[in-house]
């Protein structure tokens, strides 16, 4: 049988990969990725939730989720247009002005 | 079968999701992280979400994928290897600590501190009434207000992005 | 026309303002035209004031103006108020008049100066202090305006700052009347814990009503700690040094401030408080005898200075002294008077020194002047008149305001003090007359290129030193012994207290002509003793000085280096304090609290240092800690907080 745990666990791995994703890549796109990633896998916990727990609530939390991700998404890619154009580069590393 | 098709499903997200972290070319990550999300779909049917499974493949493979395979190849970013590693000490901290996270997690899980009150929407209850049917009504009834709200979300980031994105501010 | 009060003080004050805001834009005579004008103004009220309260009945001549409230804070009040009354109108006069001469004066002396309306924006701003404290009706406003002198003075010494010399003299006025202004202000304070006001009116008035038994412990230490105020600001011992040094000021400053007004200010206040201190048996003695001690002191340094300013200088102590010692016995009169006289004639004296100086293209030193008396006729005829006023021949003004001084120190005081100043007496109608026939008789010993240009000084220097000279000869005739004019328009101020028997005119009319008399004769004669002598040691034996200086070296050594008083104070005060303020700034400020203060930045340096390579600029860096950071806090919420 199929619980909630296994659920909430599987959601657990997919974010700490998704964690380690942002940590370990260099490139801005794949990083946005990894990102979409983690957010996925709370969506999934979310699901798991209402249907464990016989409510409608943790879908719609997922429902506007998907939109916030989808306007992260949208404003995030261009953030890294306008990175590219200024610094024609989408690696991470090279914005480290932020320091001392 | 419904385990089996979890385990199946669960197995092959997660290791897309790894092929996505490790794999050099983004656009083959592109591709994993649609894969990974299409297993998730799955299981969102499978924990009888159909609307949200709909939606999720709608909007990630349709929507937000094209988006990425459309930057990727319009910045034409150059794979990984070629570009400079300021941090490379700093991958096998990451994974540890990726790990301790997820040890974290799931410490925090088995202590079963999860426990809420039940709620009245049951299997049977959402089935009689249609999945996608109660969905739209909760939507324009109980949120309706955060509903309308993520629209205005939606046409500010609409801007917000043509902004960023245009040559001359 | 008593309203008018106020404008005295305004003149001065805008003509200060105009001068030193404007004066560098201002031509040279304007600026003259206006410092001058602003003083002519102030003594034409100051006519009009005096003559208003001549108008009125003698018991009636007090007159206060209100301005506005100045400080009110809980029962402590004090107010911007003026007062007009016979000692304060008389004092107004004698400021603006003399002041008024001066002015005039340095419009030729500071012709050459580049400074010029610089010094005439200081010396209106002092005659303004100077009339604030004499005008003043409390306590408070008083010290502000006794501050402001002292202020101006200190401008005014320093005038030629890129001097060293001045710059020192300056600060060192400055730092020995701190000393003073100490002791007056704590005096200030006590009479209002005493007093619970510091309004003159109403703290005589309480003093005068019996309150108060003679002899009283607080009023001794209240007109102890005026009087520490006083020998400050008016140079007795133990703090006259400064006032020698002042000389390094332009000389015009050293007649004003330096002889005829400033260092009277401690006269005035102790004449002005004359309710207390006729309370305080002790202080009076007190004062008495530091007075006629200075005057003795004063008097023998004098001899053997042979800078013509410094002899003036002693000679100015010696004669502040003269007035404290009247002071000191009771007769305030006599010393206002006094005040008065040596104020005509001792800024003759300077004048006329300055006149010499100005002939001579600035050389102070006597030795190198000498048969001066046909070059610059006027000068020597305006400074005899001043020498033998000072020196007490009759019917010059200093015969008359010495004689009343001698005369009461008799009858009041003791025999010691009447022998004292008769000593002083003797001394100083040697030394003014040892300066006058080293400077204008005998051999010329001046320089040849100086010579050439020997002239007399421009009109508008010796117009004021024949009016100062004119009122050398008369100014004594307002203080005739037994029909004194200025006793009797004195006497609301100082003859008010009805218990008190011991004031002027009375006591000196009881004893009948005879004694009176018996005095004018002997001190005419110390005088002309004086004279005599000078005359035998500096024009008729000339190697009679070097033979007496060769025969008693000691006290010739020591009269010479002025009783070695600046050297003792420098080992005993200025020294020791000097030498602690070095440890103290090396040990305590530059180590301790420089160390402390640098130790605290240097330690946040070191540290930053460190944890700035916290900060490496890497978006990955910080999103590592941030998960660092959320690890922690996830086991916090879960295991801590179950």
């Amino acid at each position: 049988m199929i619980t909630l745990t296994h659920y909430l666990v599987l959601s657990a791995i997919l974010f700490s990969i998704g964690v380690v994703g942002v940590l370990i890549r260099r490139d801005a796109i794949v990083i946005f990725m990894c990102i979409e990633l983690m957010l996925n896998a709370v969506n999934l916990s979310f699901v798991a939730f209402a249907h464990f727990l016989h409510s409608m609530e943790g879908q719609m939390f997922v429902f506007f989720s998907m939109t916030v991700a989808a306007a992260e998404a949208t404003v995030g890619l261009a953030i890294i247009i306008a990175m590219f154009r200024n610094k024609d580069t989408v690696n991470v590393d090279n914005m480290n002005i932020m320091k001392w | 079968m419904e385990p089996y098709l979890f385990y199946v499903m669960a197995a092959t997200s997660v290791v897309a999701s790894l092929y996505l972290i490790f794999e050099k070319n983004p656009v083959f990550c592109a591709l994993y992280m649609v894969f990974s999300f299409i297993n998730i779909a799955v299981l969102y049917v499978l924990l009888e979400a159909q609307f949200i499974a709909a939606v999720q493949v709608i909007v990630y493979t349709g929507a937000i994928m094209v988006l990425f395979l459309f930057v990727i190849m319009l910045l034409m970013v150059n794979v990984e290897q070629k570009q400079k590693d300021d941090l490379p000490f700093q991958r096998i901290p990451a994974m540890i600590l990726g790990f301790v996270l997820l040890v974290v997690m799931g410490l925090t899980i088995k202590s079963k501190i999860f426990q809420g009150k039940e709620g009245e929407y049951t299997s049977a209850k959402v089935e009689s009434i249609g999945h996608t049917q109660l969905i739209g009504k909760l939507l324009f009834t109980d949120y309706l207000l955060p509903f309308e709200m993520t629209s205005i979300l939606l046409f500010v980031a609409v801007i917000g992005a043509i902004i960023l994105a245009k040559r001359k501010v | 026309m008593l309203d008018l009060v106020a404008f005295i003080l305004l003149f001065p004050l805008a003509g200060s303002a105009i001068n030193g805001l404007f004066g560098r834009r201002l031509r040279k005579e304007s600026v003259g035209y206006i410092a001058c004008g602003a003083i002519g103004l102030s003594f034409f009220v100051s006519i009009l004031v005096f003559s208003g309260l001549l108008a009125l009945p003698p018991e009636q001549r007090i007159f206060e103006k209100h301005l506005f409230s100045w400080i009110q804070s809980g029962s402590f009040n004090a107010a911007a108020g003026f007062q007009a009354d016979p000692l304060s109108s008389l004092m107004s006069l004698i400021v603006t008049g003399v002041g008024f001469l001066i002015h005039i004066y340095s419009i030729g002396y500071m012709h050459e100066d580049k400074g010029y309306h610089r010094y005439f924006s200081y010396l209106n701003l002092f005659t303004f202090s100077m009339l604030l404290l004499v005008l003043s009706n409390n306590f408070l406003l008083m010290f502000v305006g006794w501050e402001a002198v002292g202020l101006c003075s200190y401008l005014l010494i320093g005038f030629w700052f890129e001097k060293k010399s001045a710059s020192d003299a300056a600060k060192k006025a400055f730092v020995v009347n701190r000393v003073g202004d100490f002791g007056f202000a704590l005096g200030i304070m006590m009479i209002f814990l005493t007093f619970h006001s510091i309004d003159f009116t109403e703290v005589f008035n309480a003093a005068s009503h019996g309150k108060f038994a003679i002899g009283d412990v607080t009023i001794t230490i209240i007109t102890l700690l005026l009087f520490m105020g006083a020998a400050g600001k008016s140079a007795q011992i133990p703090l006259y040094t400064w006032l020698p040094d002042a000389m390094e000021g332009p000389t015009p400053v050293s007649a004003l401030i330096h002889a005829a007004t400033m260092v009277t200010a401690g006269i005035y206040m102790i004449a002005r408080s004359n309710v207390l201190y006729m309370l305080s048996p002790f202080t009076m003695t007190i004062v008495a005898s530091i007075g006629a001690a200075t005057a003795l002191f004063a008097a023998s340094i004098g001899l053997m200075q042979n800078d013509i300013k410094r002899v003036l200088a002693y000679s100015t102590i010696s004669q502040l002294g003269y007035m404290f010692l009247a002071c000191g016995v009771g007769a305030f009169t006599a010393g206002i008077f006094h005040l008065m006289t040596h104020a005509f004639f001792k800024a003759l004296l300077f004048l006329g020194s300055g006149s010499v100086i100005h002939a001579l293209s600035g050389e102070q030193d006597m030795r190198k002047m000498g048969g001066l008396k046909n070059h610059i006729p006027v000068t020597y005829k305006t400074f005899f008149i001043g020498t033998v006023a000072i020196a007490g021949i009759p019917p010059f003004a200093g015969f008359f305001s010495k004689d009343e001084i001698l005369l009461e120190a008799f009858v009041k005081g003791n025999v010691i003090y009447w022998a004292i100043g008769a000593v002083a007496a003797f001394l100083t109608a040697f030394y003014m007359f040892r300066l006058l026939f080293m400077t204008f008789h005998g051999e010329s010993r001046v320089d040849h290129h100086v010579k050439e240009h020997l002239h007399e000084s421009p009109r508008n220097m010796t117009v004021p030193l024949m009016i100062l000279a004119g009122l050398s000869i008369v100014g004594g005739f307002l203080g005739l012994p037994g029909a004194s004019a200025l006793n009797h328009f004195l006497s609301p101020v100082f003859g008010g207290h009805g218990h008190n028997e011991m004031h002027g005119s009375e006591a000196s009319s009881h004893h009948g002509i005879g004694l009176p008399s018996l005095m004018m004769v002997v001190s005419t004669l110390i005088a002309i003793g004086g004279i005599w002598l000078a005359y035998q040691m500096y024009v008729k034996r000339q190697e009679l000085p070097k033979k007496l200086a060769e025969r008693f070296a000691l006290p010739y050594k020591v009269l010479l280096n002025k009783y070695y008083v600046d050297e003792i104070y420098d080992a005993v005060f200025v020294n020791p304090i000097k030498k602690i303020s070095v440890q103290l700034w090396k040990r305590v400020d530059a180590m301790m609290i420089d160390g402390s203060v640098n130790g605290v930045a240097r330690f946040f340096t070191g540290t930053s240092n460190v944890f700035r390579l916290l900060q490496t600029g890497y978006v990955r860096n910080y999103a590592f800690y941030i998960v660092v950071g959320c690890i922690f806090i996830l086991i916090l919420t879960t295991w801590l907080n179950k």
